[in-house]
């Protein structure tokens, strides 16, 4: 068992994964000799070379397109796309080719494929530096889709994405980079949690929270407060928005009868639409009130000045809350 | 196992090679270029050398602003003043530029307010001016977008059919050594080139995308891409705001009258880190930025000023203060922006109402007002 941050746990991941299997390639820009914007990749290239460890030329498309080729050719590339707001140049190629090629090949080509994304915002940084863009990828078959959100595991999720043999889309929230955890950094790939298995990270009998990556922390907080007042919030940390763990999350909805869906994502046609359409279907008789979405409003990410008032926070979730009893 | 192509050639041709364009040397020695004939005025010297000694001066406030937690992010121009001044005082008013987010110098010619621009990296708004009102667009911080725009606006005036009048205008777009790895970039290059699109593109060399050097983007010069895809490229001295002038003036002409785009690239230095939170100290040499300290743009026109007897001490001084005024000005002006009021998220999502906006903006209302009651 080891401390580590959030950002340096993924590193460990992927050393542990490039110590593993050398097909293992990490590949972005400035990945190599700068350790990535926030530092995630430090000190690979250094270990493993400039070989491993790809220093891309600036070209979104490019980076995960020459990805593909890399995997047909049996390597396991790791992408890192630099901030959310830059995976669009290369949505092309994520959507169009990556996501579609096992199917279009009867299952012949398997692109073990990851793109790493930092996501979300609350970090101060300006236009196309804090956005959300799980819908559009989940919307997406035959891409996995994921987010972390604590440094335990990160750590577990990207050894595990990595292993996948299919393309992983790997959102980290970028806020948390910093946050320490223990991390157990002894565990053998075959014993680690499954990807897509959705964990219950706080127990509780009255509202069901349904939250994933940078939001899952504000739920706690949320939840942290609402015992304050009598009120017990059950937290599901979703990890996998694609495939989706809808057990964890029915059985969770239908002992507490009541559900808060939260993301920084507007909530307009976003992931929370998907979830409480879902458990409409699985819960209605068991529902005391509505499913609640609290989320982004839909508009493009704000300035900065104005992001604690676009963000979900512990008020808005509980507030959420509040509604659901008010019923 | 070591795999040759990973490493990069260093590209063909450094900047003393026979293409760079240079009026005047780094020791302030004016210098004659047969194809670039540039007749100044002594009040049009002391204007340049006033244009860039203000602009560092705003650009370095921007800088300790950030250091003291006023902006949340610069990007500085330090050491590509020449190429920002040279160019941006090419330009005429039917011109009409699309910038990236270092543009500092260009948005100053353009008669952009610093403040508006530091209110962008303060984060009070995504970028606070007309683009029409100054021909300057918005800040475009995704890598190589604007190349197409500007591509697409210059197609738009050549419909206009006012090529080789007099109210001709042409867009010129800039953009850095990273940005042409970008497929838009590339993009952009064929369409100007197939539609003879009156546009300069105008890519500042400063040597660096964050951490990775000019290798990791090309292994040719960058000018000579150009010839690829059917349109003159020029290498400039990006340091000479002399040679930065008079190349640009050139190329917006050729636009104007309706021989087509060209390709400039301004061999220059980014002598600052990317940004306020990049540590070039980890991938690039001190003894790079030192050598490149001996080109700066604006002490060669001081030499140049100085040896021709065009100024005396009395102006460097005022022009100094005047330096200094500008940059407390902006300090506290850039203190005193207030933050937005929290409804302005939804104000100008879209051109006309909107439902879901209206729908939002209500319940938002509601949810703050709620804060207000508690505190009664
Ligand atoms: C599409 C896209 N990818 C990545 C980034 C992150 N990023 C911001 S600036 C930069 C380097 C740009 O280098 P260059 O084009 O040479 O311009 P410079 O900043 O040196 O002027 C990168 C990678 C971005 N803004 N847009």
């Amino acid at each position: 068992m080891t401390t580590l941050t959030l950002g340096r746990a993924l590193n460990e991941g992927m050393r542990r994964a490039m110590e593993d299997d050398p097909k293992v390639l990490v590949m972005g820009e400035d990945v190599g000799r700068l350790g990535g914007v926030f530092r995630v990749t430090d000190g690979l290239q250094k270990d493993f070379g400039e070989e491993r460890v790809i220093d891309t030329p600036l070209a979104e498309s490019g980076i995960v397109g020459t990805a593909i080729g890399l995997a047909l050719r049996g390597y396991r590339p790791v992408c890192e796309i630099q901030f959310d707001g830059f995976v669009f140049p290369a949505a092309d190629q994520i959507i169009t080719q990556l996501a579609k090629m096992h199917l279009r090949s009867l299952g012949a080509v398997k692109l073990p494929v990851v793109v790493r994304i930092p996501c979300g915002g609350g970090i101060g940084a300006v236009e196309h530096h804090s956005e959300s863009p799980e819908a559009y990828f989940a919307h997406t078959a035959g891409l996995r889709v994921v987010a972390c959100s604590n440094a335990a595991d990160a750590y577990t999720m990207i050894r595990r994405a990595i292993a996948s043999p299919d393309p992983v889309i790997f959102f980290e929230p970028k806020r948390r980079y910093w946050d320490k955890a223990d991390v157990s950094t002894e565990v053998a790939l075959s014993d680690l949690p499954d990807l897509h298995a959705a964990q219950v990270v706080q127990p509780g009998d009255d509202v069901t929270v349904l939250a994933y990556g940078p939001s899952v922390k504000t739920c706690l907080e949320a939840a942290a407060a609402a015992a304050t007042e009598g009120r017990s919030l059950e937290v599901i940390d979703l990890r996998s928005l694609n495939p989706l763990d809808m057990d964890t999350v029915e059985a969770s909805v239908a002992r507490t009868g009541r559900c808060v869906v939260v993301h920084e994502a507007p909530v307009f046609a976003g992931f929370g639409a998907e979830l409480a359409a879902r458990i409409t279907e699985r819960c209605f008789y068991r529902l005391e009130a509505p499913v609640l979405r609290v989320g982004g409003f839909s508009t493009p990410y704000p300035p900065s000045r104005l992001e604690d008032h676009y963000l979900p926070d512990l008020d808005r979730v509980l507030d959420a809350v509040d509604r659901t009893f008010a019923w | 196992m070591t795999i040759d192509s990973m490493r990069g050639r260093p590209p063909e041709g450094g900047p003393a090679e026979p293409g760079l364009v240079q009026l005047l040397t780094p020791e302030g020695e004016r210098v004659e270029h047969p194809d670039y004939p540039l007749d100044l005025s002594a009040e049009d010297v002391r204007g340049l050398y006033r244009d860039l000694v203000l602009v560092r001066a705003i650009d370095r406030e921007a800088v300790s602003l950030t250091r003291q937690g006023e902006l949340g992010l610069w990007a500085s121009l330090l050491g590509q003043e020449a190429a920002q001044i040279g160019s941006g005082r090419a330009l005429t008013a039917h011109d009409m530029v699309f910038p990236t987010y270092r543009e500092h110098g260009v948005a100053y010619c353009r008669g952009v307010e610093p403040l508006k621009l530091l209110g962008m990296f303060r984060g009070v708004n995504h970028a606070g001016w007309d683009p029409a009102a100054h021909g300057f667009h918005t800040y475009t911080i995704v890598i190589g977008s604007q190349t197409l725009h500007a591509t697409g606006y210059a197609m738009g005036i050549q419909r206009d059919g006012v090529l080789g009048t007099p109210n001709a205008g042409a867009a010129i777009a800039y953009f850095g050594d990273g940005a042409t790895s970008q497929g838009d970039v590339n993009e952009a290059f064929v369409f100007a080139s197939v539609f003879n699109a009156p546009i300069v593109f105008f890519c500042q060399n400063n040597q660096w995308a964050i951490s990775e050097p000019l290798e990791r983007q090309s292994r040719i010069p960058l000018y000579r891409r150009a010839q690829g895809f059917g349109f003159p490229g020029i290498r400039v001295d990006g340091n000479d705001v002399f040679a930065c002038l008079a190349v640009t003036r050139r190329a917006l002409e050729n636009a104007r009258t309706g021989q087509g785009p060209t390709l400039v690239e301004a061999f220059t230095y980014r002598m600052g880190a990317h940004t306020t939170t990049d540590d070039p100290t980890r991938y690039r040499l001190r003894s790079d930025e030192e050598a490149w300290k001996l080109k700066d743009p604006i002490e060669r026109v001081r030499a140049y000023l100085r040896r021709s007897g065009l100024v005396d001490d009395a102006f460097l001084a005022s022009v100094d203060a005047e330096g200094k005024d500008i940059a407390a000005d902006l300090r506290t002006r850039c203190r005193a922006l207030p933050d937005p009021r929290p409804e302005a998220i939804f104000e100008n999502v879209y051109a006309a109402p909107h439902a879901l906006m209206t729908e939002e903006q209500e319940a938002f209302a509601a949810y703050l007002a709620t804060f207000e009651e508690e505190v009664a």
